[in-house]
């Protein structure tokens, strides 16, 4: 218990006199995944609609290649980038570029660099959500769309993309979250957010654990907002469980009735039938059909 | 040549692999025809309406549109299908819009028309198939028999030249049958060129005035409703009829 009293009382100090610098650091993180889950989606979606564009025997050779060429490029680039660590693709981004170019080039700012990493890192995940997402909507969405004229461009923006979006914003979610933490591993190329303030903490005091409980209470304050503003979007997105009727249905009075048509109808090929006009309009003014039922 | 013809079909095959499904289909629709294509399961029925609005690419013969060959190279596809609209069987309403919206995307974006002037075109659709009070609702809050109305309407309001069913009534419980057949109906009476694959004998003798029974990928006889319901000259066709009957 003591210990306990100990610990808090270690904390309240140290946010008193550090204040600034945590919250400086969870600024930083923020910013970091919120960009970079940003730039990743937005890399992810158009890998996942590069992967997923159909091509068929009767398509140009030409384009047949190069459909086939861009599977396999996203194919690369997602296996290296999904089966290699964070820490590592860092390094080898951040400090490969003056490696490989002599010094010739820098990375602007340690930001920049790191925005590249984490999006980039994030987009090989997003890549494989969005294919999945893609391919789990039902095949016709697709063919409604075509019948009606739209492209594939079409298709996608409007109809595909908007369902598949809301399938794996849950995945998106995760991502963001996995984000907020492991940009902790960005102090390999010196990018102070929230982690590495602790790791400035420790270094000019000993104060480990404080810092430490105060690092941990910041990281899930952050997830626990992202977790509850992503329930509240999935909720916007799905819309109300009711809708507002605009008037009475006319024909689900009809339901089950249908009859042979009047042989006094008239055959097909005349031009419409007045009689059979004025019944629909009867019908839609009084919401019934006359001499029905 | 029948130069009034808005679709002739001609010498159209399709193979899956090695396995031929449909073998030289031959027939013409003129405007106001109402065609009933009749067969068993496995016919080859869907198959050949997927042809013709080229959802599925023949692989040989040529499907007409106004005397133009649209299997030929370089033909825009997405502009044909435009003026030739689909009714499936399962719906296949965008679940991502409304009611309302469902009817709107197509004319905005395949039509260029103005919001202001889909959106009244729309209403209009749904008003005639008695959708007009659910325009607000989501695919997933109606009943099938609403949604396939809905479907409809959202061909409609593309105003195609021809208007082409693939079952629209086999998914739908038996009570919901009769809406979704009297706006069908109703369509026919104002003119409206159709051509319906369906299991509805009563439709295809009452509404349509041809209907064509195919058999294993080929036609097997078409003509008037009469003659091939009431007296068909191919053993296959009364076998077929019989069957049907007796169910
Ligand atoms: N994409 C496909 N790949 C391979 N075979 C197919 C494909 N589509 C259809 N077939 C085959 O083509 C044949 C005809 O199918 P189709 O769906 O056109 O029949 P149908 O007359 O519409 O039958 P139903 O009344 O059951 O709807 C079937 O043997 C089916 O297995
Ligand atoms: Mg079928």
């Amino acid at each position: 218990m003591q210990r306990f009293l100990d610990l808090l009382q270690d904390i309240a100090r140290l946010w008193q006199n550090y204040w600034p610098g945590y919250l400086n650091g969870i600024r930083s993180t923020l910013i970091l995944a919120v960009v970079a889950t940003l730039i990743g989606c937005i890399i992810g979606f158009a890998c996942g609609v590069l992967n997923t564009i159909p091509y068929t025997k009767q398509d140009r050779p030409v384009k047949r290649f190069f459909l086939k060429l861009i599977r396999v490029v996203v194919r690369v680039y997602v296996e290296v980038f999904r089966g290699t660590p964070m820490v590592l693709q860092a390094v080898f981004i951040y400090y490969g570029l003056p490696y490989f170019t002599y010094n010739a080039v820098q990375w602007p700012s340690v930001w920049a660099a790191a925005i590249v990493v984490v999006s980039i890192n994030t987009g090989a995940y997003m890549a494989e959500s969005v294919r999945g997402g893609i391919l789990s909507i039902d095949p016709g969405q697709t063919e409604g769309a075509k019948a009606i004229g739209m492209t594939h461009v079409q298709t996608m923006l409007s109809v595909i993309l908007p369902q598949a979006f809301r399938n794996i914003l849950p995945q998106i979610g995760n991502n963001f979250i996995i984000n907020v933490k492991d940009t902790s591993v960005m102090f390999v190329i010196t990018f102070t957010e929230f982690f590495a303030f602790h790791r400035y903490i420790v270094g000019i005091n000993n104060m480990y654990f404080p810092s430490a409980t105060i690092e941990m209470v910041g990281y899930l304050t952050m997830t626990l907002v992202a977790s509850f503003l992503l329930r509240a979007l999935e909720r916007r997105l799905d819309g109300s469980d009711s809708y507002e009727l605009a008037q009475a249905d006319p024909l689900t009075m009809t339901a089950g009735t249908y009859r042979r048509p009047d042989p006094a109808g008239g055959t097909l090929s005349q031009p419409p039938d007045p009689e059979a006009q004025d019944r629909i309009r009867q019908q839609r003014k009084h919401g019934r059909n006359r001499g029905e039922r | 040549m029948h130069s009034d013809a808005i679709l002739e079909v001609r010498h159209l095959s399709k193979s899956f692999g090695s396995h031929q499904v449909l073998r030289d289909i031959d027939f013409t629709v003129r405007p106001g025809d109402v065609t009933s294509i009749i067969g068993a399961s496995g016919s080859g029925k869907s198959t050949l309406l997927r042809c013709v609005n080229l959802l599925e690419a023949p692989s040989s013969g040529q499907v007409i549109f106004h005397g133009q060959d649209m299997t030929a190279p370089g033909v825009k596809a997405t502009q044909y299908r435009s003026k030739v609209g689909m009714v499936f069987q399962s719906f296949n309403l965008f679940h991502n819009m409304t009611v309302l919206e469902n009817c709107v995307v197509g004319q905005v974006k395949v039509l260029k028309r103005p919001k202001a002037q889909a959106r009244e075109n729309a209403l209009k659709y749904l008003d005639q198939v008695g959708m007009g009070p659910y325009i607000h609702a989501k695919p997933r809050q109606i009943s099938g028999g609403q949604k396939q109305r809905v479907a409809i309407a959202r061909a409609l309001a593309m105003e195609p030249e021809v208007l082409l069913f693939d079952e629209p009534t086999s998914a739908l419980d038996p009570e919901m049958v009769g809406e979704v057949l009297s706006v069908m109906h109703t369509l026919a009476q104002q003119g409206m060129t159709m051509l319906v694959v369906t299991h509805e004998m009563a439709f295809a003798r009452d509404v349509s005035s041809h209907v064509v029974f195919m058999a294993d990928g080929v036609i097997c006889e078409q003509g008037d409703p009469q003659q091939v319901l009431a007296n068909p000259t191919q053993q296959r066709t009364r076998d077929f009829l019989a069957r049907f009957m007796a169910r």
